[in-house]
């Protein structure tokens, strides 16, 4: 009842029925071409730039990240890390054929468990998707293999992202997720739940004053493996 | 939410005398807009950005009914539910029946005005299901019973003081005598206390600020992450939105987000922008079950086609109260309902009624500044001006009003009449301030200096100033 009084009140606000077939017929194909608005200068720059914009970006919103040059040397990247914030070797990680072709018994003392996050965990390792450089923003796409709770529930939050997978603007993500993914029970790409994460959880709640780790994890690393060979040479 | 619209002019009076809103106020008067400013001076395309934004919404706003039904068509393909609610009443009865069949017992909530515009917490209550907010902000006020008195800081207004007077009030299980060191201990304190609430809940409860009509998914933003709790470990997630959050494509959204954070707390962009779109999948390990979105009208069709139509482009940045002079001194709750400041002004006379919320739009010294930061460009101060006009069509302004305007009007039409009464009465006014540079009230005026001073003229008009000034000119 409510859905016929809405439409009916909004085409009489508009002077008109339902859209005749040709203007629908456009809107379509807008919504097929899905064309892109302006796009600030700021991302459109030589890659190894991106790449260091993206981390520029990542400082400011109050990330923080280690540089890799391999995969192998992810392990040792990750234990230094909570070693230095005094976490326990236990983490929680995504269960990603990426994350698994890891050599992780290179450091026997870590303990991996794959899965999502229960309360108790206090370390997640998550798969990074896309990495924009525009604002330092990592684009998450939750999946089987990504689950969402891996980006919200632990105190400390590990993203390891590929140098290659660093985009300029935010378009270029949805692109890469077009282009890449496809949706089952839809027909579509959109999976239940995409995250944009811009740095750690804060507030500025308590008398306007920012604060970090409000109830998502309070700290955020990015270890970058460096696998773009065009960024690092130029 | 009972709204005290009718009484601004006693609401302000009172917020002005209030200490503790004035130190918030003090607090927040300066720092907002610079935030802003330094987002804004980062971007050099940010203007250019304002008039895409603009557009994109009167492109959808023209075709509202077309991009409902496809992102409907679009939700129901990935697995969701839609409910339409043409009153406040419908979208509480849908939300009540939702919470029922899911057996639940407590609700988390993210921070969503249309929950309070739609009063859905007393409701909830009223049927034995416990609503829990768990944006900071909110938190404070649900325990404080208070309303928020800003669309994104909703408790600015109160100081460290108030939180830990309330956090000692009702979290009686932990020592009396703790210690808040630092503001850090005020949230970690709400920070694990709302963990468990977040992990025990049935059903969670967000709003949107987009609707996506390409791909049927509903859009979050926040810093603190609670909506995305909130959205991701209950059974089932339901979204409150209303009919005019909907926009065409993702490439729309993107445009609209990278204005929305700059314009309303200075970020480049928020922690967390989510866009969900239907239930768990399968081989998922976490997400809701059900994903359901209530779409609310609650008057908003009515304004398409108006002059107020150009009010349903607001992404509510919360800009236009963050640079309003009369916001910026008497704060939120002086606005009586749930949407304060320069859009509240517009907004709530179309939604609770011109008769209720007729004073609003007179609480504006047309400056001019919402306009010119608002991220879609809308034309408040004009709309204000609107209503002005609907409030005397109306005959809801007082008699006195009235009288003097009609009497202005017979004088400004007749030229002679109009420049000796301006002699005058600058004259006048300026004998009675006697060198001081405003007057705190003015013989048969007192309605009018009662909330606010009046600057004295400097005893000349500006006809007789622009002769003399031509004169001396010519000699
Ligand atoms: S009216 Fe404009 S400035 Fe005010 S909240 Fe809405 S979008 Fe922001």
């Amino acid at each position: 009842m409510s859905r016929e009084a809405i439409f009916g009140a909004i085409r009489r606000g508009l002077r008109r029925g339902a859209l005749p077939d040709d203007q629908a017929m456009a809107l379509r194909a807008r919504l097929s071409a899905h064309p892109r608005h302006l796009i600030p200068a700021r991302s459109r720059v030589a890659r190894a730039e991106q790449i260091a914009l993206f981390l520029r970006n990542l400082e400011k919103e109050f990330a923080t990240f280690r540089r890799v040059s391999d995969a192998a040397e992810l392990p040792e990247a990750v234990a230094t890390y909570i070693a230095a914030q005094n976490l326990p070797p236990e983490l929680v990680i995504a269960p990603h054929d990426e994350l698994r072709s890891i050599p992780w018994a290179a450091r026997p003392m870590l303990r991996l468990r794959e899965g999502r996050a229960e309360a108790a965990d206090l370390v997640s390792v998550q798969h990074g998707y896309v990495g924009i450089a525009e604002t330092g923003t990592l684009m998450l796409p939750a999946a089987p293999d990504r689950p969402t709770t891996l980006n919200l529930l632990c105190d400390t939050a590990i993203v390891v992202l590929r140098a290659s997978r660093i985009v300029g603007a935010y378009e270029e993500a949805w692109d890469v997720l077009r282009a890449e993914r496809h949706d089952e029970l839809s027909d579509g790409f959109m999976p239940r739940n995409v995250m944009l994460v811009t740095g750690p959880s804060r507030s500025a709640d308590i008398e306007s004053t920012l604060e970090l780790g409000a109830h998502g994890p309070r700290r955020l690393h990015v270890v970058l493996v460096d696998d773009d060979s065009s960024a690092l040479q130029s | 939410m009972l709204a005290t619209s009718p009484a601004f002019k006693e609401n302000a009076a009172h917020a002005l005398a209030d200490p503790s809103l004035q130190k918030a106020l003090h607090r927040t008067r300066p720092q907002n807009p610079a935030k802003r400013a330094a987002a804004v001076a980062a971007l050099p395309e940010f203007e250019q950005l304002r008039d895409i934004g603009r557009d994109i919404k009167n492109h959808t706003l023209a075709n509202l009914d077309f991009y409902l039904e496809t992102w409907e068509t679009n939700v129901l393909k990935s697995g969701g539910h839609v409910h339409w609610a043409s009153t406040a009443d419908d979208a509480r009865t849908a939300v009540l029946e939702i919470c029922r069949k899911a057996g639940a017992r407590t609700v988390t909530k993210g921070k969503s005005m249309i929950s309070e515009e739609l009063a859905i917490n007393d409701h909830l209550e009223k049927h034995g299901i416990e609503p829990i907010e768990t944006d900071l902000g909110e938190y404070i006020l649900q325990i404080r019973k208070e309303p928020p008195s800003h669309i994104i800081g909703p408790a600015f207004h109160l100081n460290r003081e108030d939180w830990e007077e309330s956090f000692r009030k009702v979290h009686t299980h932990l020592p009396a005598d703790r210690v808040f060191a630092e503001r850090k201990d005020i949230m970690t304190e709400a920070r694990e206390l709302l963990r468990s609430k977040f992990l025990a809940a049935d059903v969670g409860i967000t709003g949107a600020n987009f609707l996506i009509a390409e791909t049927g998914s509903s859009v979050i933003v926040t810093n603190e992450g609670n909506g995305d709790l909130t959205q991701t470990l209950p059974r089932v997630h339901i979204v409150l939105a209303s009919i005019e959050k909907v926009v065409p494509t993702l490439e729309d959204a993107t445009s609209l987000l990278r204005l929305l954070a700059r314009s309303a707390t200075g970020q480049d962009f928020s922690v967390y922008t989510t866009f969900s779109t239907g239930g768990r999948r399968a081989g998922d390990l976490d997400g809701p079950e059900e994903y359901h979105v209530v779409v609310v009208d609650n008057g908003r069709s009515a304004m398409v086609g108006t002059e107020f139509q150009d009010m349903l482009r607001c992404i509510r940045c919360a800009a236009c109260m963050n640079h309003c002079p009369v916001y910026q001194t008497v704060g939120g709750h002086a606005y009586g309902w749930v949407y304060p400041g320069p859009m509240g002004s517009v907004l709530t006379p179309s939604l609770i009624g011109v008769d209720k919320a007729g004073h609003l739009p007179n609480a504006s010294t047309f400056c001019g500044k919402c306009e010119s930061v608002c991220p879609v460009k809308i034309p408040l101060p004009k709309m204000m001006r609107h209503w002005r006009e609907r409030e005397f069509e109306r005959h809801l302004s007082p008699q006195s009003v009235r009288t003097n305007l009609s009497l202005w009007a017979f004088v400004a039409q007749r030229p002679a009449l109009y420049r000796l009464a301006t002699r005058i009465g600058a004259k006048a006014l300026s004998l009675l301030g006697r060198g001081r540079g405003r007057l705190a009230s003015v013989p048969f005026a007192g309605g009018w200096t009662g909330g606010r001073d009046l600057p004295v003229p400097e005893g000349e008009t500006f006809f007789a100033r622009y002769a003399r000034l031509e004169r001396s000119k010519r000699s």
